[in-house]
């Protein structure tokens, strides 16, 4: 059985009349890093949102290593092995940067709604909440309230939560967003540390790091997918210079 | 080297934690030792009771941010499956020592954790509180529908002395009841204390904090929720089983409204924020409740006013305070402070004083004034609360200890403000 890590199927989804995503079919073999790049207002967000299960689906169907995920809460498909960030940081913001970690690593590790493990000694999920934090350079702001680091450092506390339970498929809502150039280039090595043997699907804005980062690009406008190929082709791709990248050159 | 410095924190065995376990469990042995009068025996007994219903509470509202309005059903129906199984154990019909009580109680609790919980926690925020209004509101109708099992207005009594006395303990004296308590005290209050530090505890702040995030890393909030209900149901049926046993009558005001919103009082003014919070907020709590409720018929008003002046100037309760002062020793600025704070509580007691002059002479004149005339006796002092000479005295008492205190206050707020600004320039 030959798979995708994920795909999606004539998905389609309407906020009352109002159709926001209109039949996207996008297929994303495993261990791909797929970008996702459209104009404002193209449905980039609202896609993952249908993804992890934040909103239910209008029609299609979404298969998550072929196994359909159409109707499943977020945590029972985090739970089949898929993860996302958020475009907004959403961290837990009165627990320490390891709490936020741990709080990620435990589900994974089995430990799920356990009462009677004792959480110092539970040395494998201290052990890999260490690991991710020395991995996104947090090792340093260990017991730090999350809610009082900088942007840079919420964002890759971000990043680490979404890594930590090791799931397979990795969906990241435009990471570097609010960014300054050199804290870009920090987390695009990041990401690309970490998204190493992952299949990784991104929102990104930045067409420096969209073309440094994704081996095959989607681009989504009103609702569709115009174009899904690799980037050379991609920057080369008519109707994505006419509806994207063109007015971006215009500007 | 990481490795070495980890291990040094994952170290099984914490010195300072058994030393604070140690000495809270001798407290609690010697208590009885320096009190042994029968009015603070029972005092303690029920502060005993409180403290286990307040840090129940607190895995709620602390822990899991439910704002709970009804959590005396669970602690009053563990007491009434209590007191019926006291009275099977009293009749013969089954076997059922005093001393094992709080486990039918707090198994009850549970119980019924599992069944309104199921309803309760499907919501989180105002709907959970507005829903657990409901079911307090449920249950205390069927107390009043279902005679047989909650007794009625007179509710269900019982004698705790049954069988014959094991190792002399008949749990007939009021002391024994309070070892009692005090040992089930400890054992609930550490428990309660572990469960804080598990994977559904630590989930349980997550899931407060920030619900949609715990979705995204696996889990099922509602689930989190439910459970976290119903192992505080757990404890809350315990304390409401020991407080069977000290009472000896359980009655619908048990699962009243009134106990929900009690033990919401305590365990905010104690503080939400710290572990041993709702252990004060309990104590001081049963303190208005029990003993200054002897004093005066004020009582209830006295403690609105502190609920207010509390959610008002120290949200954090009174464990925030406390921290604050712990975090100046800590760094050696506790006596800069020391001056004013003695200033500033000098100038409180006046205008304390003048409140509670006010008050006990409004109570006098307005509400007592037809039994015993209008003569009152206060902090040993004889006077008529109807003469204007005490008035005068108390209008004094407001100006110039309103005066004093605003100062003080101020002085307080200025060096605290400067210290706090030394701590985030880095000074030590």
């Amino acid at each position: 059985m030959n798979a995708h890590a994920l795909e999606l199927k004539a998905v389609r989804k309407s906020f009352g009349n109002t159709p926001i995503i209109r039949g996207v079919d996008l297929a994303i073999p495993g261990g791909e890093r797929h970008a996702i790049i459209g104009p404002n207002g193209a449905g980039k967000s609202t896609l993952f949102n249908l993804i992890s299960g934040r909103y239910p689906i209008s029609g299609g169907d979404i298969l998550l290593k072929g196994e359909s995920v159409a109707g499943l809460k977020p945590f029972e498909i985090n739970r089949k092995g898929l993860s996302r960030s958020f475009q907004i940081t959403n961290i837990f913001q009165r627990m320490s940067v390891f709490e936020n970690i741990r709080c990620a690593v435990l589900w994974s590790l089995g430990y799920k709604y356990s009462f009677w493990h004792r959480l110092g000694g539970l040395k494998d999920a201290n052990r890999r909440a260490e690991e991710v934090m020395e991995s996104i350079g947090l090792k340093g702001r260990r017991d730090t309230l999350a809610g009082v680091l900088s942007y840079a450092e919420q964002r890759a506390l971000e990043i680490g939560i979404t890594i930590a339970g090791g799931a397979e498929v990795i969906l990241l809502d435009e990471p570097t967003a609010g960014m300054s150039r050199s804290e870009t280039a920090d987390a695009v090595e990041l990401i690309r540390k970490m998204s190493r043997g992952k299949t990784l699907i991104m929102v990104e804005h930045d067409m420096g790091v969209v073309f440094g980062l994704a081996d095959r690009i989607s681009v989504l406008v009103y609702g569709e997918v115009i174009a899904s190929d690799v980037p050379a082709n991609i920057r080369g791709n008519k109707a994505v210079q006419e509806a994207y990248l063109g007015t971006e050159a215009a500007a | 080297m990481a490795g070495a410095k980890s291990k040094l924190r994952y170290r099984p065995l914490n010195l300072g934690r058994w030393l604070t376990w140690g000495l809270t469990a001798l407290v609690m042995a010697l208590l009885p030792q320096l009190f042994s009068h029968g009015f603070a025996i029972t005092l303690m007994s029920q502060m005993g009771v409180a403290i286990i219903f307040a840090l129940s509470y607190n895995m709620l509202l602390g822990q899991s941010g439910m704002l709970s309005f009804g959590h005396a059903v669970y602690a009053g129906l563990g007491a009434y499956i209590a007191v019926h199984t006291l009275n099977l154990a009293a009749n013969g019909q089954i076997w059922m020592p005093v001393s094992l009580l709080p486990l039918v109680g707090g198994l009850a609790g549970a119980f019924f954790g599992v069944l309104f919980g199921y309803v309760t926690t499907k919501r989180a925020g105002t709907t959970f509180a507005m829903i657990t209004l409901g079911i307090g509101e449920l249950v205390f109708s069927c107390s009043l529908m279902f005679p047989e099992f909650f007794g009625g207005e007179g509710g269900i009594t019982t004698n705790r002395v049954i069988g014959k006395p094991f190792l002399g303990i008949t749990f007939g004296p009021g002391v024994q009841v309070y070892y009692l308590i005090a040992v089930w005290c400890l054992i609930s209050m550490a428990l309660m204390y572990a469960w804080s530090h598990t994977p559904l505890g630590r989930i349980a702040n997550a899931v407060r904090d920030n619900p949609e995030r715990a979705e995204f890393v696996g889990y099922d909030t509602q689930r989190v929720r439910w459970l976290t209900l119903i192992i505080s149901a757990f404890f809350a049926g315990i304390s409401g089983a020991l407080s069977m046993i000290n009472f000896e009558i359980v009655t619908a005001e048990n699962v009243s409204a009134a106990r929900s919103g009690g033990v919401l009082l305590a365990t905010f003014i104690g503080g939400v924020g710290y572990f041993f919070g709702p252990v004060i907020g309990a104590c001081v709590f049963v303190f208005f409740v029990v003993a200054l409720s002897n004093y005066t018929e004020a009582w209830l008003l006295y403690l609105g006013l502190f609920f207010m002046l509390m959610v008002m100037f120290a949200p954090g309760g009174i464990a925030s305070l406390v921290m604050m002062q712990v975090q100046l020793i800590a760094r050696k600025r506790f006596g800069r402070m020391a001056p004013h704070y003695l200033a500033a509580g000098a100038s409180g007691l006046l205008v304390l004083a003048a409140l509670i002059l006010t008050v006990e002479m409004t109570y006098k004149v307005s509400v007592n004034s037809s039994g015993g005339g209008t003569s009152m006796h206060l902090l040993g002092i004889d006077f008529d609360a109807a003469a204007a000479a005490p008035w005068a005295v108390a209008i004094g008492l407001w100006i110039v200890g309103g005066w004093l205190f605003n100062t003080t206050r101020k002085r307080v707020a200025r060096v605290w403000g400067e210290i706090q600004a030394e701590f985030l320039q880095g000074g030590s």
